[in-house]
């Protein structure tokens, strides 16, 4: 097997270039269970968990190796929430923001807050350059993306004018190590409430309806935090798993998206 | 390929396949069984190890992305012979029962006192969250780490 040790982009994207089928190693918390588990033999591995220019943070960009363990102290309130919230300690040292984007799981964390944010993804190809891709047209299924087999996914650009006021929860069985059965961020900016929701649909979900309904009022009563709620559980596509069922996806949809709300109007 | 770390402040190179996991050639190659193999899938921390300052599950540690890196396994802990004072604590407490979590503990236990010599129990109940002991001995471990952040040398 090929392994690269990739500690600056062109060095991983020469690598790719010429191996497509290598796969990138960021913080193993998903490649290695597979490889220890399945028996999976990756063809070749592109190693960027000390790759340079993957590593950098400013207020417009999250470099894709940016480890969850830094990200807890991140000025963006639901993500320094939610980063707090994957895994253990031990899983967030290795487990990066880059990772959870190509991983794709409907289940991941930091997808509602990509999408609530309406961030974009940032890809490079050596051969055919940078691209921007909106966070809805790069999500397309479980575990799917429309990631190109040449391209590394280099960072989360995030927009200009940032939400201020943001909340993230989940529902999960336990509180350590858990692997979320809803989980949901409401963002309040200047054209009002924005509300993304994972694990109810095959890729991260905005509630649309339920951000027109609640953004079209000028006070938010008890009525109205529950025709939101009942819009936010009709418009989510979750199904029943070993995690939980349909029908209690629905319910903690609603009920989380209303408390962010609350949330936001009492931060 | 050949890997070479610092272990536990050694050089060592191992002739390993890269896709391996750190843990398995702590083990199998480099004659350090005292991280232990439980789950394989990074959920129960008895494979903890300190990467590059990191404490961190070494069986999701591909071994290819170690070359150069700096680990300290359990292995690592006691100086020269001496228990370190983490060690020291929980045989104090008496927290160990089939003992196969206790080096995952005493690795996250001495990453935790590195950075804070005094942490207080949310501190020390969430650095834990990621080492299960299926004897749920947590109590004895709780009342180990209190008396040594009580202590704080």
């Amino acid at each position: 097997m090929h392994f690269v040790d990739a500690r600056d982009l062109a060095v991983a994207l020469d690598a790719k270039a010429e191996q497509p089928e290598a796969e990138f190693l960021a913080g193993g918390t998903d490649l290695m269970v597979e490889v220890n588990l399945s028996h999976h033999r990756p063809e070749g591995v592109i190693a960027v968990r000390r790759c340079e220019e993957l590593l950098e943070q400013d207020s417009r960009r999250i470099g894709a190796a940016v480890t969850w363990a830094r990200l807890e102290r991140s000025p963006h309130r639901a993500l320094a929430q939610l980063a707090r919230t994957i895994g253990s300690p031990q899983i967030r040292a290795a487990g990066t923001m880059g990772g959870n984007v190509a991983t794709a799981s409907p289940a991941g964390d930091g997808l509602p807050w990509i999408a609530a944010v309406d961030a974009e993804i940032e890809v490079v190809s050596r051969d055919r350059g940078r691209r921007i891709i909106p966070w809805s047209d790069f999500f397309v299924g479980v575990k799917d993306t429309t990631l190109a087999l040449d391209e590394i996914i280099t960072a989360v650009v995030l927009p200009e004018q940032m939400p201020v006021s943001q909340e993230f929860a989940k529902v999960g069985q336990r509180n350590a190590m858990v692997i979320a059965t809803v989980n949901c961020v409401v963002v309040r900016g200047d054209d009002g409430f924005r509300v993304a929701l994972g694990s109810v649909a095959p890729v991260p979900i905005r509630a649309g309806r339920a951000e027109q309904m609640i953004n079209a009022e000028t006070s938010i009563s008890e009525a109205v935090l529950e025709e939101f709620a009942r819009l936010v559980a009709e418009e989510v596509r979750p199904i029943s798993d070993h995690r939980s069922t349909e029908a209690y996806r629905r319910h903690a949809s609603g009920v989380l998206a209303s408390r962010l709300v609350q949330r936001c109007l009492s931060a | 390929m050949i890997v070479t770390l610092t272990l536990n402040g050694e050089e060592r190179s191992a002739t390993v396949a890269g896709w391996e996991s750190l843990l398995t050639v702590l083990r199998d190659n480099l004659a350090l069984p005292g991280s232990k193999n439980a789950c394989e899938q990074g959920e129960c921390g008895s494979c903890s190890v300190i990467l590059d300052g990191e404490n961190v599950n070494s069986c999701l540690v591909m071994i290819g992305d170690c070359e150069a890196a700096a680990i300290t396994t359990v292995e690592g802990i006691a100086v020269e012979g001496e228990l370190h004072p983490i060690q020291e604590a929980i045989l104090e407490e008496g927290g160990v029962q089939c003992g196969f979590c206790t080096p995952g503990f005493v690795v996250t236990a001495a990453h935790l006192f590195a950075g804070d010599p005094r942490p207080n129990e949310a501190a020390i109940r969430e650095a834990f969250s990621g080492n299960i002991c299926r004897c749920t001995g947590y109590g004895a471990l709780l009342r180990a780490f209190d008396a040594l952040a009580e202590d704080g040398s």
